[in-house]
């Protein structure tokens, strides 16, 4: 469960500059099981997804994520909430998959062996289980971004917000991670241009200029977000 | 996809006798390593450091292809270095820098290739543990560490990336247009990669 309370986001501006709005305050409960969040490029959907999990600090008003307040539990509101970001490359840190996936269970599972099962159980779920050895680099593009979902996945997140995980992917990479996505337990918040995976959510925000401008059914949300673009 | 895993800061399972020895022992040999290579000068003992090194790391039976493309730009550096230095101080001097600079990353490679990324994390983590009294995060250390040994490859396929954009553009002779970009990049993507660290929740 997500909870927007006013939350928006600015930014200060230097001098002689008043500073900048990313996104408008904002107020909603989010308890649907998946959530697609839909915009242009810049338009603040990204500052969204971040808001919910801490990365991006509201400005004003609060968020509630998972019944924490992201301002003074923030720690907390990360151990319960995974991210998935664009590029794979950023979110895989250690050598091999294993490992990378291991890391993520390092502050729950003590015993390295038991860790290690664990990884590998996590690889084999999402297809990986004969690369769990591969140095990362080696790896895909989509390979790599199935990783990085794993290493998410490992904790047991019961949110996972994936901010456009499929936008670098190609058709096949991109099927078999919205596949994934289709699967998981935790509540999806999916920011994507992939309209048929937003039409696809159980609710669809649509942001345009640092606003949320439609929230609601997909389908009517969708096509008014392709109504809105065709007259630019 | 990359076209062939190179060997720094990459675990090779084995059962070598390196493998088997304690991760303590083979730290503390090669700190003591270190500092003879550092302390003893001329080129003979530099030669014997190389050698050293190398023996050791035939023994763990690292894969020499791999290891030589791992150690290229080490190797490339090394024969710059030696150039320079025999022209501008000679060959004993030139012998002795280049030389301990390869001993040191070949022992380096050794310890970083016997030992699984997740045991050197404990390992570093507890022998700074003494240091938390004055502000250093153990975790943090070793995950600092962890993340330079895979930023080996990813900074190699940065500057790849970088310098073929430079030639798809006619700049190949340009210092500036590969350097800028490169530097950009790798703050861009160190940024990126505290963000995503925070996400995972580590260092919390």
């Amino acid at each position: 469960m997500i909870e927007l309370h006013a939350a928006g986001v600015s930014v200060p501006g230097t001098s002689g500059d008043t500073g900048r709005v990313l996104l408008d305050p904002v107020s909603c409960t989010l308890a649907e099981r998946r959530i697609a969040v839909i915009g242009a490029n810049g338009s603040g959907k990204s500052t969204l997804a971040r808001m919910v999990n801490g990365l991006r600090p509201a400005t004003t008003g609060r968020v509630v994520t998972c019944g924490l307040d992201v301002a003074r539990h923030g720690a907390a509101v990360r151990s319960r909430v995974g991210f998935v970001f664009t590029d794979p490359d950023a979110q895989l840190v250690m050598p091999t998959a294993l490992e990378d996936v291991a890391l993520s269970l390092r502050r729950t599972v003590q015993d390295r062996a038991e860790r290690d099962d664990r990884a590998r159980l996590v690889l084999a779920r999402i297809g990986l289980a004969e690369h769990a050895g591969t140095p990362v680099h080696a790896l895909s593009g989509g390979q790599k971004q199935l990783l990085a979902l794993a290493g998410v996945l490992a904790t047991g997140p019961e949110v996972l917000v994936c901010d456009e995980p499929t936008t670098l992917l190609d058709l096949r990479w991109r099927r078999v991670v919205d596949g994934l996505l289709e699967e998981v337990d935790a509540q999806l918040l999916l920011v994507t241009h992939d309209l048929d995976a937003a039409r696809r959510a159980d609710r669809v925000l649509l942001v345009d200029e640092g606003r949320v401008v439609a929230d609601g059914d997909p389908v009517a949300t969708v096509e008014r977000y392709v109504d809105m673009m065709a007259l630019r | 996809m990359s076209p062939g895993p190179s060997l720094l800061g990459l675990y090779r399972p084995g059962s070598t006798v390196v493998h088997r020895a304690p991760l303590r022992l083979r730290m503390a040999v090669l700190g003591l390593f270190g500092v003879g290579v550092v302390v003893l000068r001329g080129p003979g003992p530099a030669i014997v450091a190389v050698l050293l090194a190398v023996l050791t790391a035939a023994v763990a039976r690292l894969p020499l292809a791999a290891t030589l493309r791992g150690l290229r730009p080490v190797l490339l550096t090394a024969a710059v270095v030696l150039a320079y230095q025999t022209w501008q101080r000679g060959w004993p001097v030139g012998v002795e820098v280049s030389g301990d600079l390869v001993a040191l990353v070949v022992a380096g490679t050794v310890v970083t290739a016997t030992t699984p990324t997740d045991v050197l994390l404990d390992g570093l983590s507890r022998a700074v543990r003494p240091l938390h009294r004055f502000g250093v995060p153990p975790e943090g250390f070793a995950l600092a560490v962890a993340l330079m040994l895979r930023t080996v490859p990813a900074i190699g396929d940065l500057f790849t990336e970088v310098r073929d954009a430079a030639r798809a553009r006619g700049l190949e002779r340009s210092p500036r247009a590969q350097l800028v970009p490169f530097a950009v990049r790798a703050v861009g993507r160190s940024r990126a990669v505290g963000e995503a660290l925070a996400a995972r929740g580590i260092g919390d």
